[in-house]
């Protein structure tokens, strides 16, 4: 059977690559796209390490088909910072030791994003239920929900001096 | 005496780690991000059977099989020797290379039996299904009850349980005796106004890192071999594949890629010298990794335990006696820490009768392996439950009655010595002066509390500092950053140097690059990396004070090192000053470049105590146990950086309840696994879990420049009689075993 | 030239066709499925993605009910404001499957056909008294929800038939619908037991209609239609409910596995029925949204 052909945006850029009909869509973006941000804790949907957007829309990109991403657009964690500038998530992140071994924090923070920007002032029960699909086995989360709400106030105040 | 206060620049801030940007941005590389040019796939083919003897492996189809490349199994590794190894926990580096690959047995489901090399995965996994085993399935025992019942299937044929005297002339899966037999407990248990016991249980429960094992190995045509790994020690996974393969050791340069989370799981091999032996065969570099299922089946949990005890105190609330036997599972080979359970059962409390026996048991479960504290949180829940107990019984304030008993410096150890400088009952102090100690529980509502130690740990590391040409520092070790140990190191050079923190960066250096460090374990990294590091930096600094010494044409004693510069004090030198900068730019043509490398083993860590305050809601009609509010106070010596050494806490007590309440191995009758996978082993979530605060207590220990200790594991201890105690306060029965399932805490029978 | 294997066609008639090749799968959100090839527990020949399907997308009003799309990602429902004001229930159970990456994949389509005793939209479906489009070669037949699940892992769908839409009908006058479920952990976890109820109560309280489902307690998500009927002509009073308990306990036949075992899941299976009818009934009564 030969390789599908997949055309798709990644980041904001056009990218494309050839995949076997089964294989995921994170396996397409650690292997052909070189995207190796993107982590593999459990290969069934269960940890949140391969988190991505998938048209706006964050998904385990274990449990995605590589050919599903045909003409959709998807983000990584690679496409966070812009322009060599850490995200707010991204600085917030270090400032309050949110990570330790930092595997899970690349999906983490994907995760973080999506909630921030359908609600940016989350209260912390709404950060973990929201968060619940990422697991974390070194912070017990303490320090990962104070970052995402912090990152809030960080993007709420942003927001308002743009207004202003 | 308190040593003297020190003022610090740089110790006690909390700067922003030096791999952060990395890790925040998806550039760091962990165990499979990491690839070579012409690399081959593997995978690994794994008894689906808990006990079964190997008759005989075909894999000629495999081989067969276009783009396989190579196909090992245990004919192919020679026999290691038969020599232990140190680490975390005991181990034999024959058992190591028996569960890398089984050779004429498989000892539990997920037992490497065989492993290929292919140019895909898909064409490796394909391979798998080509390998023909000819199995002899054997009866399997999965539990402590089976392996030590009189006709259980015998594991080893070669086990005589060591510490038995005299020598037992039969094997059996009984695989290690530890007994400590002080004063006379039963009579002191006769004689007390109160006791407590009963018969507690744990499952084995896994450490459960994200990320799962990775490692890619390439091998020359010279001998000369490379493994980029994974691991919570590269000096470690060198020396264990040098043993497995019989290879010498300068011949394999292992460089350590970001760690994904061990929690002690990754202090021994599993897929390096398997891949290793694949390139070799292959004659190309080859990547091995573990899916999360293999991860669950094939590496190794903490033990599970089953605990009879009997804690005796007398009107007062001080302890008098206690009786305690405990069996650990090891799992498919020895070593399942029963010796620190011993040791620590009781190490927190004045117990002046005590009688503990403890066995190590064999069975068809994957090889135990270090976790956090490895033994210790077993048998300080059945201790710490007993005395919530004890202090209900004669209506003794928790806290109360461990102060009454707690060890303070002086007390004798575990190990027969006095205590140093140790912080329990700074701790007890600061829980029940905490506010939430006091704060009202809203209705439904109960409290436990809990404390818990861990030995720590020293060891052998070496660090190297040196001095870039504009005096910029370059720190290198050999121990791997779990957490945030980098900063810390960074942080110690910054301080001992008088530099910003921001002109020091860190590297973690493979084993060709820098001496000997034992793996990051044991709490030991801060204390003993930073004993090196600090010393180097000294080194660095004699050197800097020789320089300008030379400069100014004035003895070196004369120089004085504050701030960062050379200061010279006398004769023409008075008030002239050299900056590190300056003198490393002078350096080359001055002397020569300035660096130092320095190896230590340290003494003087002193064991960890933490006590945490645990508030959760039962629903009474469910058993469902909701942790409502959660303190986690410990003896941290110095925190370095304190944010980082919070986490450690927080890490540790999530982790605790985890353990306490959902996390366990199910096995079932066929002897497999059934819930290898992240949605029925239930580690925390973010909504399970409540903020957890954290009290440092400062006891700084007087054997370090900076007075660390070891924080790393003594959070785990703690937390699963803490989390027990509330919830046998809430259900009005004891809960005595794990874990509070809220099937366990409705119906659960008292076995 | 063999067909693909994973196509993802833009209408109905081609799914068809390609869902009747032997061995295809038809693929929505791929939770489930996904998984369970990778596992090696399917080895589908051929995977038919529905979700460039119009019609397998999105939730549209049909009169003073819905339509949705059977592979419409289960996030979309809390999204809608009208269907989570109409039928609350259904929504709480759609948001209680593994986690927001998930259930922004995960659809009821695929939660029915996957047909898990213990799938959480399921139970809610049947109490709300929702239907299932089935597409196939012969044309379409609407049938309830309780009608698909035949067996943990097996519809009753014939070969190359798919569920396109589920379909709800309004919500009546003075009804109200819940779905509780029991699991150790928050989230990310799977119902050891699950109650859908959905009741409707006349103006003096009284109960007219009931339906009462639940699921990972028989081989199916089962409708236990005498523990609604205990309740139609009461007002929800102590003995009603013992009698709709009573009506509960004749009709399941839980297991012993490694989640829970049957006595516990038969505990729990009441005492979820009693919290999920009160919590039906304060919507019905419109004191709780």
């Amino acid at each position: 059977m030969s390789k599908l052909h997949i055309t798709t945006t990644v980041n904001g850029d056009p990218a494309e690559f050839l995949c076997e009909a089964d294989d995921s869509l994170l396996a397409a973006l650690r292997g052909p796209l070189g995207l190796t941000g993107t982590k593999e804790g459990c290969g069934s949907g269960d940890c949140g390490a391969c988190t991505v957007m998938l048209d706006g829309s964050m998904v385990c990109s274990c449990l995605v088909l590589a050919a599903e991403a045909q003409g959709r657009r998807v983000e990584t964690v690679e496409g966070l910072a812009e322009g060599g500038a850490l995200h707010p998530l991204q600085q917030r992140f270090l400032e309050h030791g949110a990570l330790q071994c930092g595997f899970c924090t690349p999906g983490l923070l994907v995760a973080a994003r999506a909630l921030l920007e359908r609600n940016p002032d989350p209260s912390e029960e709404e950060a973990r239920y929201w968060l619940a699909g990422n697991l974390c086995r070194c912070t017990g989360y303490d320090k990962v929900i104070r970052a995402v709400l912090d990152a809030g106030r960080d993007l709420r105040q942003d927001h308002g001096e743009k207004v202003a | 005496m308190n040593p003297p206060e020190q003022s610090f620049r740089v110790v006690g801030t909390r700067p922003v780690r030096p791999d952060g940007a990395d890790k925040v941005t998806g550039r760091a590389l962990y165990g499979t991000d990491f690839a070579l040019a012409g690399m081959l796939h593997g995978a690994v083919l794994r008894s689906p059977h808990a006990h079964a003897r190997i008759r005989g492996i075909d894999a000629s189809r495999a081989l067969a099989l276009p783009g396989v490349k190579a196909v090992v199994t245990g004919a192919d590794f020679p026999e290691a020797a038969s020599v232990a190894i140190a680490g975390e926990s005991a181990a034999n580096l024959r058992d190591i290379a028996r569960n890398v690959m089984a050779r004429d047995k498989a000892l539990y489901e997920g037992h490497a039996v065989a492993a290929v090399a292919a140019t895909s995965p898909a064409i490796a996994r394909a391979a798998l299904a080509l390998i023909a085993v000819d199995y002899e399935v054997l009866p399997h025992a999965t539990s402590i009850a089976a392996a030590i019942a009189p006709d259980a299937p015998l594991l080893h044929d070669d086990l005589f349980t060591p510490g038995l005297k005299p020598r037992p002339e039969t094997p059996s899966n009984l695989a290690l005796h530890v007994a400590i037999d002080t004063g006379d407990a039963a009579a002191a248990l006769a004689g007390a106004a109160a006791v407590a016991g009963g018969h507690y249980t744990t499952q084995p429960v896994h450490q459960g890192y994200i990320e799962p094992h990775a490692c890619v190995a390439q091998w020359n045509a010279d001998g000369q071999a490379q493994i980029w790994a994974s691991s919570q020690g590269a000096f470690m996974i060198r020396s264990l594949v040098a043993g497995a393969l019989g290879l010498k050791q300068a011949d394999i340069r292992v460089t350590p890629l970001e760690i994904g989370g061990g929690f002690g799981g990754k202090t021994t091999v599993y897929l390096e010298p398997v891949a290793l032996q694949l390139a070799r065969q292959a004659g190309r570099p080859v990547r091995l990794e573990m899916s999360r299922s293999e991860v669950f089946r094939a590496t190794g949990p903490a033990p599970g335990a089953v605990i009879d005890i009997r804690l005796g105190a007398d009107k007062d609330g001080m302890l008098v006696g206690a009786e305690m036997t405990f069996h650990y599972t090891a799992g498919a080979f020895p070593g399942a820490a029963a010796h620190p359970a011993a040791l620590l059962a009781l190490a927190g409390y004045k117990v002046p009768n005590r009688k503990i026996t403890g066995w190590e048991v064999v069975c068809n479960l994957p090889s135990s392996a270090a976790y956090r504290a490895p033994g210790a949180p077993q048998v300080a829940f059945a201790v710490e439950s007993c005395l919530d107990e004890l202090a209900l019984q004669l209506g003794i304030d928790p806290i109360e009655l461990r102060l009454k008993n707690a060890v303070g410096p002086g007390d004798t150890g575990p190990m027969g010595l006095p205590h140093g400088q140790i912080g329990l009952i700074e701790c007890l102090e600061a829980a029940r002066a905490h506010p939430h100690y006091s704060a009202p529980l809203a209705p439904g509502e109960t409290r436990g509390v809990a404390a818990g130690g861990w030995a720590n740990y020293g060891g052998p590391s070496t660090a190297a500092v040196a001095l870039a040409e504009d005096g910029s520092v370059l720190v290198t070790t050999g121990s791997p950053d779990i957490g945030g140990s980098r900063a810390a190191m960074a942080m110690m050079a910054a301080e001992t140097l008088g530099v910003p923190y921001e002109t020091v960066r860190v590297t973690i250096a493979d084993t060709a690059s820098i001496g000997f460090s034992f793996l990051t374990g044991g709490s030991r990294t801060t204390f003993a990396t930073g004993h090196a590091v600090i010393a180097a930096a000294n080194q660095v600094i004699a050197t800097a004070r020789a320089r300008a010494a030379q400069i100014w044409g004035v003895a070196a004693d004369t120089v004085a090192w504050r701030d960062g510069a050379a200061h010279g004090t006398a004769g023409d030198s008075a008030g002239k000053v050299l900056t590190l900068a300056e003198i490393a730019g002078k350096a080359a043509n001055a002397g020569g470049p300035i660096s130092a490398e320095v190896g230590v083993n340290p003494a003087g860590w002193l064991p960890g105590f933490g006590v945490h305050i645990c508030d959760c809601a039962l629903d009474a009609e469910t058993g469902q146990v909701k942790v409502t509010r959660y303190t986690a106070i410990q003896d941290v010596g110095r925190a370095i950086h304190p944010a980082y050494v919070e986490g450690q806490l927080q890490g540790g007590a999530a982790q605790g309840i985890g353990w306490a309440l959902n996390e366990a191995y199910v096995y079932g009758a066929d002897g497999r696994m059934e819930n290898p996978g992240f949605l029925d082993y239930r580690v925390p979530v973010a909504s399970d879990l409540p903020m957890i605060d954290t009290v440092l207590v400062d006891k700084p220990n007087p054997d370090h420049p900076y007075g660390v200790k070891g924080v790393g594991e003594t959070p785990i201890v703690p937390p699963l009689a803490a989390v027990a105690n509330a919830v046998s306060r809430a259900a009005g029965r004891r809960q005595r075993h794990l874990p509070m399932s809220p099937e366990q805490v409705l119906l659960g029978g008292d076995a | 030239m063999p067909p693909s294997p994973y196509s993802a066609p833009d209408n109905l008639g081609e799914a068809l066709g390609l869902a009747a090749a032997p061995g295809a799968r038809v693929l929505a959100g791929g939770t489930d499925l996904l998984i369970q090839t990778r596992a090696g527990r399917l080895a589908p020949t051929a995977m038919v993605d529905l979700k460039r399907i119009d019609r397998a997308m999105g939730i549209r009003p049909a009169g003073q009910g819905f339509v949705i799309g059977a592979a419409t990602p289960c996030t979309a429902l809390r999204d809608d404001a009208a269907l989570v004001a109409a039928w609350p229930g259904v929504v709480e159970a759609a948001s209680l499957i593994g986690s927001v990456q998930v259930r922004n994949r995960a659809s009821l389509g695929g939660n029915l056909c996957n047909a898990s005793p213990a799938a959480d939209s399921v139970p809610a479906l049947i109490a709300a008294g929702a239907t299932a489009v089935v597409a196939g070669p012969g044309g379409e037949r609407e049938v309830p929800v309780e009608a698909i699940p035949a067996g943990p892992g097996r519809t009753t769908l014939a070969p190359g038939e798919l569920v396109i839409e589920l379909r709800l009908p309004p919500r009546p006058p003075g009804g109200g619908d819940a779905y509780l479920r029991l699991t150790p952990r928050t989230e990310m976890d799977i119902a050891v037991v699950g109650v859908g109820a959905a009741l409707v109560l006349d103006g003096s309280g009284r109960c007219t209609a009931a339906r009462i489902a639940l699921g990972a307690v028989a081989p199916t998500a089962l409708l236990v239609e005498a523990a609604g009927a205990a309740l139609v002509g009461t007002k929800l009073e102590e003995g009603a409910i013992a009698a709709m308990l009573a009506a509960i306990d004749a009709a399941i036949s839980p297991i012993d596995d490694q989640r829970a075992s049957a006595a516990y899941r038969r505990r729990i299976a009441g005492v979820l029925a009693t919290r999920a009818v009160a919590r039906a009934a304060a919507r019905a009564r419109g004191e709780q949204a």
